[in-house]
């Protein structure tokens, strides 16, 4: 598989950088003792999550941060590096002049994407867990639930990185995130919105993802974690099929 | 020309950009590379020669026409094709987070070759590019010469049968130019073919056996420098430069004198088998130049004479 060589080179080049992944485990946990622990006094607990008992308001923000980093990980990788790439530095340029094709390219990209989506969650897994805001052993599935939503954000943010013409066009990509990552309920739960409202948040892809993790980190095993996993994987393969057939067509003008 | 026994062999080959607007890159050219020859495309900027470059490498798909490279179709076995070229691009696409040395060895990987193969590849490859001392320098250290020293030695470390050079001293400093020269010569002495891109004549004429001259997506003329000379231009030039405003004037004194008068917006160029007469002949007639110059015809005339244009405007 030729493809698993641009895996190889980012964990070359991570090999001299990797402060950067530290960096990008720095934030989510600035936002857990800011807002979880900090506004967390204040709040108390979050009743009518699992069903029954109430829980800790950090514990139930933590798998939502951690959501969140497995996106931004992935997400940071295949918009705002691949961009500087496909740019600037013409990474891909020299990389197509060996036997390797756009197709090993996209997909190369998108495996090191959802390994660095993955690495990032287990370091804050790491952290949280240390913090005992860990509710439950089923949070294990955390771990392939990080994956998963790498994944669907990864090949999302290759289709958004060919449709960009300059730097500038980053902001329209905060435009989308910032926004979704304060109302898919990462702070509060579903029940706050009003019906029509929850309708809507219920499409949004990190709502899913968050879904997807704090389900299993509170011990709930519901049927929503199907859904949530069904959700981000038909997103992925969809945005996947996209991906390859558009960076390909940018690549070989 | 001989079609099967060339190593690259372009029919009617065309390179066309949807628009809008639509644009013709490369128009339908010709040419045959022969094994063991250094070949060379002359023109200037916005020719098509690096467009060409970039089809012959497998990385820009053709627009129409044929294109064989190595006995392989260039769109059907590009992974064939592409396994035993070397590539150096116009801008240097080095890693530049990487050390001389990592960079030898992911750009090896890439080939799919084993890393104790391209370890031992390296200590001969940063010889060549007289890197050895540099083995553990990150490349944003490195200066414009030796990152180009080491985007060469990258591009033999599949040890390529054909090496595509795409303007390989543009921006390198006269020593670092002539370093780069003899390095690429000793590659031919070695056997490896090379296509080059070039908008220097000296280049042209210090590397290359056979030259297409490009212009406007088009190849205009070929052969050897010697033969293009030979075939489009006198045997020598006499430079004659005046003051800016007489320059009109002294354009039309000078009419008749050498077969052919090249009016250029600094200094008129006379083309004639005699310099020295021509001069002669210059001074009877009352003008006064500034300077004067008789030199052998080069590879730029033939450019001159044949698009009107200089090479580098």
């Amino acid at each position: 598989m030729s493809a698993a060589v641009l895996v190889e080179r980012n964990l070359m080049i991570y090999k001299h950088t990797w402060y950067v992944l530290l960096a990008e485990i720095f934030e989510p946990i600035l936002y857990l003792l800011s807002i979880g622990v900090g506004i967390g006094v204040l709040v108390g607990s979050v009743t009518g999550v699992t069903g029954g008992s109430p829980v800790r308001y950090a514990a139930f923000v933590a798998p939502a941060l951690l959501a969140t980093a497995a996106m931004n990980g992935a997400m940071n990788e295949t918009t705002f590096l691949m961009f500087g790439k496909l740019k600037t530095d013409r990474t891909y340029e020299s990389m197509l002049a060996t036997p390797l094709s756009e197709r090993d390219v996209a997909l190369g990209e998108i495996a090191w994407a959802v390994l660095r989506g993955t690495l990032v969650s287990l370091a804050f897994l790491a952290v949280i867990t240390a913090l005992g805001l860990v509710e439950s052993p089923w949070a294990i599935l955390v771990v392939p639930g990080a994956a998963l939503i790498a994944f669907a954000f990864a090949t999302a943010g290759v289709v958004v990185v060919t449709f960009l013409r300059d730097w500038q066009d980053m902001q329209y990509i905060q435009l989308v995130m910032l926004p979704m990552f304060l109302f898919a309920t990462t702070f509060y739960p579903l029940s706050v919105y009003p019906r029509p409202v929850q309708l809507v948040v219920q499409w949004l892809p990190l709502y899913q993802s968050i879904e997807l993790l704090r389900n299993p980190a509170l011990g709930v095993l519901s049927p929503r974690i199907l859904v949530a996993a069904v959700y981000l994987a038909a997103m992925g393969a969809l945005c996947l099929t996209v991906a390859v057939r558009r960076l390909g067509r940018t690549l070989a003008a | 020309m001989n079609h099967t026994g060339a190593l690259v062999s372009a029919r009617g080959l065309t390179k066309i950009y949807e628009g809008p607007p639509e644009h013709v890159a490369v128009g339908g050219i010709d040419f045959d590379v022969r094994r063991g020859e250094a070949f060379g495309f002359l023109g200037p900027n916005g020719a098509g020669k690096s467009t060409t470059m970039r089809m012959i490498g497998c990385v820009s798909p053709r627009s129409g026409g044929e294109l064989t490279i190595l006995g392989h179709d260039a769109a059907r076995d590009r992974r064939t094709i592409k396994a035993r070229l070397g590539s150096v691009p116009q801008d240097d696409t080095l890693d530049t987070e990487l050390t001389v040395e990592e960079n030898i060895l992911i750009y090896g990987r890439y080939f799919g070759l084993r890393r104790d193969v391209i370890r031992e590849r390296t200590d001969r490859l940063l010889e060549f590019a007289r890197l050895t001392d540099k083995r553990a320098s990150r490349v944003q250290d490195l200066s414009g010469g030796m990152r180009r020293r080491l985007t060469i030695a990258r591009s033999l470390v599949n040890e390529p049968d054909l090496l595509l050079l795409d303007e390989p001293t543009t921006g390198l400093d006269p020593q670092a130019r002539h370093l780069l020269w003899e390095r690429l010569f000793r590659l031919k002495q070695d056997g490896v073919t090379l296509i080059l891109t070039t908008h220097y004549m000296d280049e042209a004429e210090q590397l290359c056996d056979r030259l297409a001259v490009m212009d406007g997506g088009r190849i205009v003329a070929h052969g050897s420098p010697r033969e293009l000379i030979e075939r489009y231009v006198t045997r020598e030039v006499l430079e004659l430069r005046f003051p800016l405003d007489r320059h009109e004037q002294a354009a039309e004194k000078a009419r008749g004198i050498g077969e052919r008068i090249e009016v250029l917006p600094d200094r008129l160029l006379c083309y004639t088998s005699d310099g020295e007469a021509a001069l002669e002949e210059a001074g009877r007639r009352g003008l006064d130049p500034l300077t004067a110059l008789v030199r052998r015809s080069g590879l730029e005339d033939v450019f001159l004479t044949l698009t009107g244009r200089t090479l580098i405007e």
